[in-house]
C-alpha cells in the first residue's frame, strides 16, 4: 500500500488503544447490508516504476502537432524555467487555503502580489484571488450583474468564445435568468451595434463582450460600455487571451464594470484546458459584491505588517444561503504561476504582446498573399485572425501531415463560418514555422 | 517582507524576448499607456518567491489535521505524469483522433469512479469541489423539470452542513430549509419527516457528516426523500472515510461530487485548482453536462448528443491536468490501496479521539469516521479557547485543525488525520495537544497571547476588513 | 447580570434593533447588546433611499468579520436618510449605538405599531432571559 506508514503491529497497538478488535469494527455505524466485505473489482496497484510506465504510454497516444497555430481561449507562449521550479515548490503546493495567516504568509503575500498585478493590468479596482477559469468566472458575473442590478436578462455577443456561452447558459437557467445573443458583423468581425440596438432595453443587467473576441478581433469597448450604461445596464468585458492586457487599452479605461477572463496565457501549460485559473475584476462601487476571496493588507499585535484573507462576510462560509456564489477553492497555485511569470516579463509584457501582434499580422499578410486565400473581417486584430481558404479542411489534412495544427477550423462552432481558420501566431511562430505552413498549403 | 513591487529597479529586466516576424501593426488608437509592473532580475524573482514559500506551511513541512480538507500527502509522481509533454502540451482545441492517449486517462478515471461510488454516470467537467456541487444541484433541478415538476422549490439541509451547501442551493434558485440534527449528531428523522414533502427538490447530506459521524439512518433517510419524489445529493467532501468500504450508490445516493483534492490526493496548492467529479444514477446521467467521454469500439469519443444535459459547466475538458494526477494516484492504488485508504483513515482519526478524550470535550460519543471533533469546554475555566489551542499549535510546527466548524459544536476543533500519517506523527501530535492542555492550566496568557514563534503573530483581521487594502499601491514606472 | 446600556426612551424589538421616534420620523440602530453580539462591525450596508419597509421586515445588513446579520425594521416606512458616516466608520455601531451609531430614518410611520414593541424595561428582561 503506497504512501502510508503503519507497520501490522502498529496498527494492533492502536486498535488496542482504542479499544476495538479490528478496522472493520470501527464502521460500526454502517449498516451492515452496505459495508464492503472484500476489495472491488479493480485491478491491483501498481509500483511507481510501473506506473510511469502506463500514464506515459497512454498519454504517449496523443497526436500533438510538433508546431502549433491553435488558440481559441487557450494559448502557447513560452514559459521561463523557473516559473514552474518556483511554483513547484512543495511549501506552495501541499498548502491549504491560507486560513491560518500567521503560518500562510508567503501564500497570502503571494495573492496580494497577484490581486496588485492583475488590477494593474485591468486598470479596476479590485479583484479576488482567482476563479476556476474564464468560462466559469463568466458564468458567475451573470449571476453578480442580475444581483447588482436587479434585473434578470444577460446579453452575450455570439463573438465570444462559444464553451464560454456555453456556460454562461447553463448559469443563468440555474438561475432563473433569461440569456440572449447579439451577432457580430460579418464584414468587421466585430459586435452588430444594429442588432444590439434592438436588444438592449432596461431589463438588461449586462453585456458581455469578449475583446480581443473569439475571432481574435478587438471590439470598440468604450463605445459598448457607454451604451450600456445608458440602458442602466452593466458593461462586463472577457478577455479569453490574457496576453492582450500587456497592449491594449484595459478595460477600466473604456468605463467598463467588470472584467473577467483567463490566465492561461500567464506561464501555464494548455494541458487539455486546465488547470489555468480565471480572473475576475471590478470597481470599487462592486468590490464587495465580488465572489470569492479577497487578501487585505493588515497588521499584526505587535504592529507588524500582516496579510490575511479579508471581506470574508460575502462568502459561502459566512453568508451560506444568501451567498450568491459557491466558490471556494480556486485555482491559487496558477495565479501564484502567473504572478511569478508577470514578475519575470515586467513592463517587457508589453513587448511580448505586441511581438505577439506583430506576428500574427505578418502570418496574415504571408498568408492571404496565397491564392485563394483571403482575410475574413477588416477590424484591427490581436494575436489570432480568421481566413478563408478553398478547401480548409484539405489545407488542415495537409498540414497535420507535417505536424502541423494549422488553425481552429470555425465550422466546429460556427456553422455560419464553415470553411473559416482561427490561425493563432504566438511569439512561438518563427520564419521557420511560417515557411512550412506555407509550404504546405 | 518587501513585495515584488517595492524590489523593483528601473531598467532591470528579467527575460529577454525573441524578435518579431515584422514590424507592422494596425493597432494605432487601441493601445495603452506603459504598464506598471515590476523591474527585477530572474535571480530577484528566484530570491524572493523562494522566500515566499518559507513563509508557507505545507503537508510536507508537517503535521496538517486541518477537518474536512483531507490534507494527506501529495505523491512527486503525480506531479511529473501532469507535466509529462504529451499531456502539458495536449491542446484542449484537438480533434478528439489526435487525443486519444487523453481521452483514454479520462475515460479509466471515470471507469475506477464508477466503481468507488456505485454510481453508473460520471462527469469530470466540474473544476473544484463546490463547483462539482452546484453541477450535482443543476442535474436534481433537470431532472425535475423534465418531470414538470415545478412545484419543487425547497432544499433541505442540515444544521452541520458546509455553508457551499446552501450558497450552491441558492444559486440554483432553490431556498433552503435546515434540518437540525439530534443529540448524537445525526440527522433528526422525525424533523426531517415533518420537513420533507412534495415541494422538496432533495437533500444535501454529507455523509460521513462534518462531525466525522456516519449516519447510521442512511437508508431510512433516502427512503423518506425517495417516497416523496425528492432525490439525495451527498457532499463527499468526506468521501476519504469510506472509500472502499462503502459504495454511496448502496446508501440511495442519487448525486453527488468528489474533490480530487481531498480524496484523490490532488494537492491543494495554497487554495486550488481542485478537481469536482460528479457521479449520478444512471436515471440523471442523461442531465449530465457534454460533451460525455465514452468509448466505442477501440476508439475513445466526444459524445455531445444528450439533449437533456444541462450544458457545460466549464470550457474544454474542465481541469484535465489534476485529472491526469488523480488517474495516476488511481493506478498506484489499485484494489488493495483503496480500500487501505479508508480503513487507516478511520484508524487514525479513532486512535487521536481515544488518545485525547478526557484532555480535551469530546460532545460526541462513538466511534468516529476519518475525522473526530473535540471542542474547548474543559479549558474554559482558565479562559482559553480553541482559537489559543490551534494558534498554540504552530509554535509546535503543526498545522491547526479546523476550527469552530462545524457551527453546532460550539468552539470546535474537527481533527482529521488522514491515512498517510505514521502513529509517530500522531503520537507526537497528541503529545503536544495533551501539552498545550497542561499550559491552559499553568499558563493561560502565554497561550491567549500565542502564536510566539511565527513570521507574524496574530493578525488584525479586524482593520483588513473595515478599511481594505487589497492592492500594493507602489508604483514602479 | 447584563452591563449594558439600555436607555429609556426608545423602543426595541426582539431582533435588538432600536426605534426613536420624533414626530412623524423614526430614527433606527442597533442596541448595545446586538453591537456586543455582533463584534467588531466592519461594514453596514445601508437601505437604498426611498426603500419601503414593513415592521420586523429586512431592512439592511451588517457585517463582522466572521458573521453577516439582517437589521430589521422595528417599524414600518419609507427610507428617508441613512447614515453614510458609516460607510468609512462602522466602528460608530460599536463604540456609540444610540449616537452616531444610527443607520437610517424613516417617514410614512405609524406610531401606533410602537405597541408591537418593547420599553427600555422589558428588553433589559427580555436579554436578561436571553442570556440564560
Amino acid at each position: 500500500m503506497p504512501y502510508t506508514s503503519h507497520t501490522e503491529a502498529e496498527v494492533q497497538e492502536m486498535l488496542k488503544t482504542i479499544g476495538v478488535k479490528k478496522i472493520e469494527d470501527l464502521f460500526d455505524a454502517v449498516p451492515p447490508q452496505i459495508l464492503q466485505k472484500g476489495h472491488y473489482n479493480l485491478p491491483s496497484g501498481l509500483s511507481e516504476q510501473e506506473t510511469r510506465q502506463q500514464v506515459t504510454s497512454t498519454a504517449d497516444k496523443n497526436n500533438n502537432p510538433k508546431i502549433s497555430f491553435l488558440g481559441g481561449g487557450y494559448y502557447q507562449h513560452f514559459v521561463p524555467a523557473h516559473v514552474r521550479h518556483l511554483a513547484g515548490r512543495s511549501e506552495f503546493y501541499t498548502a491549504y487555503t491560507p486560513y491560518q495567516p500567521e503560518i500562510s504568509q508567503g501564500i497570502l503575500q503571494s495573492i496580494f502580489e497577484y490581486q496588485s498585478m492583475i488590477c494593474r493590468l485591468t486598470a479596476m479596482f479590485a479583484t479576488n484571488a482567482s476563479m476556476y477559469d474564464g468560462s466559469s468566472a463568466s458564468g458567475e458575473t451573470c449571476l453578480m450583474a442580475a444581483n447588482i442590478t436587479r434585473r434578470k436578462k444577460i446579453l452575450v455577443a455570439r463573438s465570444v468564445h462559444p464553451e464560454y456561452r456555453e456556460v454562461m447558459k447553463t448559469y443563468c437557467w440555474a438561475k432563473n435568468l433569461e440569456i440572449e445573443e447579439v451577432a457580430f458583423d460579418v464584414q468587421t468581425g466585430q459586435l452588430d451595434f444594429g442588432d444590439l440596438d434592438g436588444k438592449l432595453s432596461e431589463d438588461v443587467a449586462g453585456l458581455f463582450v469578449q475583446s480581443p473576441n473569439f475571432f481574435g478581433v478587438i471590439e470598440d469597448m468604450p463605445s459598448l460600455s457607454a451604451k450600456t450604461h445608458e440602458k442602466g445596464a452593466l458593461s462586463v468585458q472577457i478577455i479569453a487571451e490574457a496576453l492582450s492586457l500587456g497592449l491594449l487599452k484595459p478595460p477600466g479605461e473604456c468605463e467598463v464594470d467588470i472584467t473577467v477572463g483567463d490566465g492561461q496565457s500567464y506561464g501555464l501549460a494548455v494541458s487539455g484546458g486546465g488547470p489555468s485559473f480565471g480572473f475576475m475584476a471590478t470597481t470599487e462601487k462592486y468590490m464587495r459584491q465580488l465572489p470569492g476571496r479577497i487578501v487585505g493588507e493588515s497588521e499584526d499585535v505587535d504592529g507588524k505588517k500582516a496579510y490575511v484573507l479579508t471581506l470574508q462576510a460575502r462568502e459561502q462560509h459566512i453568508r451560506r444561503e444568501k451567498a450568491s456564489s459557491n466558490i471556494c477553492t480556486n485555482q491559487a497555485l496558477c495565479a501564484l504561476t502567473a504572478v511569478i511569470y508577470l514578475s519575470t516579463l515586467g513592463q517587457n509584457l508589453q513587448k511580448l504582446a505586441l511581438i505577439n501582434h506583430q506576428n500574427a499580422l505578418q502570418m496574415q499578410r504571408q498568408l492571404t498573399e496565397q491564392k485563394n486565400w483571403k482575410r475574413s473581417f477588416s477590424a484591427p486584430f490581436f494575436n489570432e485572425f480568421v481566413v478563408e481558404a478553398k478547401d480548409t479542411q484539405s489545407v488542415l489534412r495537409k498540414l497535420k501531415k507535417v505536424g502541423i495544427a494549422g488553425g481552429f477550423d470555425l465550422g466546429r462552432s460556427y456553422p455560419e463560418l464553415e470553411g473559416r481558420l482561427l490561425v493563432c501566431t504566438t511569439e512561438l511562430i518563427g520564419q521557420p514555422e511560417v515557411q512550412a505552413y506555407l509550404a504546405t498549403v | 517582507m518587501q513585495t515584488i513591487f517595492e524590489k523593483s529597479v528601473k531598467g532591470r529586466v528579467g527575460c529577454q524576448l525573441p524578435s518579431s516576424l515584422g514590424s507592422d501593426s494596425e493597432l494605432s488608437g487601441l493601445t495603452r499607456g506603459q504598464l506598471d509592473a515590476p523591474e527585477v532580475s530572474e535571480v530577484d524573482i528566484v530570491r524572493h518567491y523562494t522566500a515566499l514559500s518559507k513563509r508557507a506551511f505545507g503537508v510536507d513541512d508537517g503535521f496538517y489535521p486541518l477537518g474536512s480538507c483531507t490534507m494527506k500527502y501529495n505523491p512527486k509522481i503525480n506531479e511529473d505524469m501532469s507535466a509529462y509533454a504529451p499531456i502539458a502540451n495536449f491542446h484542449p482545441w484537438q480533434e478528439a483522433e489526435d487525443s486519444q492517449g487523453s481521452l483514454e486517462i479520462l475515460y479509466e478515471l471515470q471507469e475506477y469512479m464508477r466503481v468507488v461510488t456505485g454510481l453508473p454516470g460520471i462527469s469530470l467537467q466540474p473544476a473544484a469541489g463546490s463547483h462539482g456541487e452546484l453541477t450535482g444541484v443543476m442535474l436534481m433541478k433537470a431532472f425535475h423539470e423534465k418531470r414538470k415538476d415545478s412545484k419543487r422549490t425547497k432544499i433541505l439541509i442540515p444544521d452541520s452542513a458546509h455553508g457551499t451547501n446552501p450558497a450552491t442551493a441558492n444559486m440554483c434558485g432553490y431556498e433552503c430549509v435546515q434540518v437540525p440534527s439530534d443529540a448524537s449528531g445525526c440527522v433528526d428523522l422525525v424533523k426531517m419527516r415533518e420537513l420533507c414533502d412534495q415541494e422538496t427538490v432533495g437533500m444535501m447530506l454529507t455523509i460521513p457528516n462534518t462531525l466525522g459521524i456516519f449516519d447510521r439512518n442512511i437508508l431510512e433517510i433516502s427512503k423518506i426523500l425517495h417516497g416523496q419524489g425528492a432525490l439525495l445529493y451527498m457532499d463527499g467532501a468526506n468521501l476519504n472515510a469510506i472509500l472502499g468500504m462503502v459504495k454511496p450508490g448502496d446508501m440511495g445516493v442519487d448525486v453527488m461530487h468528489i474533490n480530487t483534492h481531498k480524496t484523490f490526493s490532488t494537492p491543494h496548492g495554497g487554495g486550488g485548482p481542485g478537481g469536482g467529479v460528479v457521479a449520478c444514477t444512471d436515471e440523471l446521467s442523461q442531465f449530465l453536462p457534454v460533451p460525455r467521454i465514452e468509448k466505442s469500439g477501440d476508439a475513445y469519443t466526444l459524445n455531445f448528443d444528450y439533449p437533456h444535459s444541462v450544458g457545460r459547466v466549464r470550457a474544454f475538458y474542465g481541469n484535465f491536468g489534476i485529472m491526469a494526477r488523480a488517474y495516476t494516484y488511481i493506478l498506484r492504488h489499485g484494489k488493495e490501496g483503496t480500500r487501505r485508504i479508508g480503513e487507516f483513515a478511520v484508524l487514525n482519526a479513532n486512535y487521536i479521539r481515544a488518545r485525547l478524550q478526557g484532555t480535551y470535550n469530546l460532545p460526541h460519543q462513538g466511534n468516529c469516521m476519518h475525522e473526530v471533533v473535540f471542542n474547548d469546554e474543559n479549558q474554559a475555566q482558565y479562559h482559553v479557547s480553541t482559537m489559543d489551542i490551534a494558534k498554540r499549535l504552530l509554535d509546535y510546527g503543526m498545522h491547526a485543525p479546523t476550527i469552530y466548524f462545524p457551527l453546532i459544536v460550539h468552539g470546535a476543533m474537527m481533527i482529521e488525520p488522514t491515512e498517510t500519517e505514521s502513529k509517530q506523527t500522531i503520537d507526537e501530535f497528541c503529545d503536544i495537544m495533551i501539552k498545550i492542555s497542561e499550559e491552559a492550566k499553568t499558563d493561560p496568557e502565554m497561550l491567549q497571547q500565542s502564536p510566539h514563534r511565527t513570521v507574524v503573530r496574530r493578525v488584525d483581521a479586524v482593520k483588513a476588513a473595515r478599511n481594505p487594502v487589497i492592492v500594493c499601491n507602489t508604483c514602479c514606472t | 447580570m447584563s452591563d449594558h446600556n439600555i436607555p429609556d426612551g426608545i423602543f426595541y424589538n426582539k431582533e435588538h434593533e432600536w426605534v426613536k421616534i420624533d414626530g412623524d420620523v423614526a430614527t433606527v440602530g442597533v442596541s448595545d447588546y446586538a453591537q456586543d453580539l455582533l463584534t467588531d462591525v466592519v461594514f453596514v450596508e445601508l437601505p437604498q433611499m426611498g426603500k419601503v419597509v414593513k415592521q420586523f421586515g429586512p431592512a439592511c445588513v451588517v457585517e463582522s468579520v466572521k458573521s453577516v446579520s439582517d437589521v430589521y425594521a422595528p417599524i414600518g416606512g419609507t427610507v428617508s436618510e441613512v447614515n453614510t458616516a458609516l460607510e468609512s466608520a462602522p466602528e460608530q455601531v460599536n463604540n456609540d449605538p444610540y449616537g452616531s451609531g444610527w443607520m437610517f430614518k424613516l417617514t410614512g410611520i405609524n406610531s401606533s405599531e410602537t405597541a408591537n414593541l418593547m420599553n427600555a424595561q422589558q428588553y433589559k428582561e427580555f436579554i436578561a432571559k436571553q442570556a440564560h
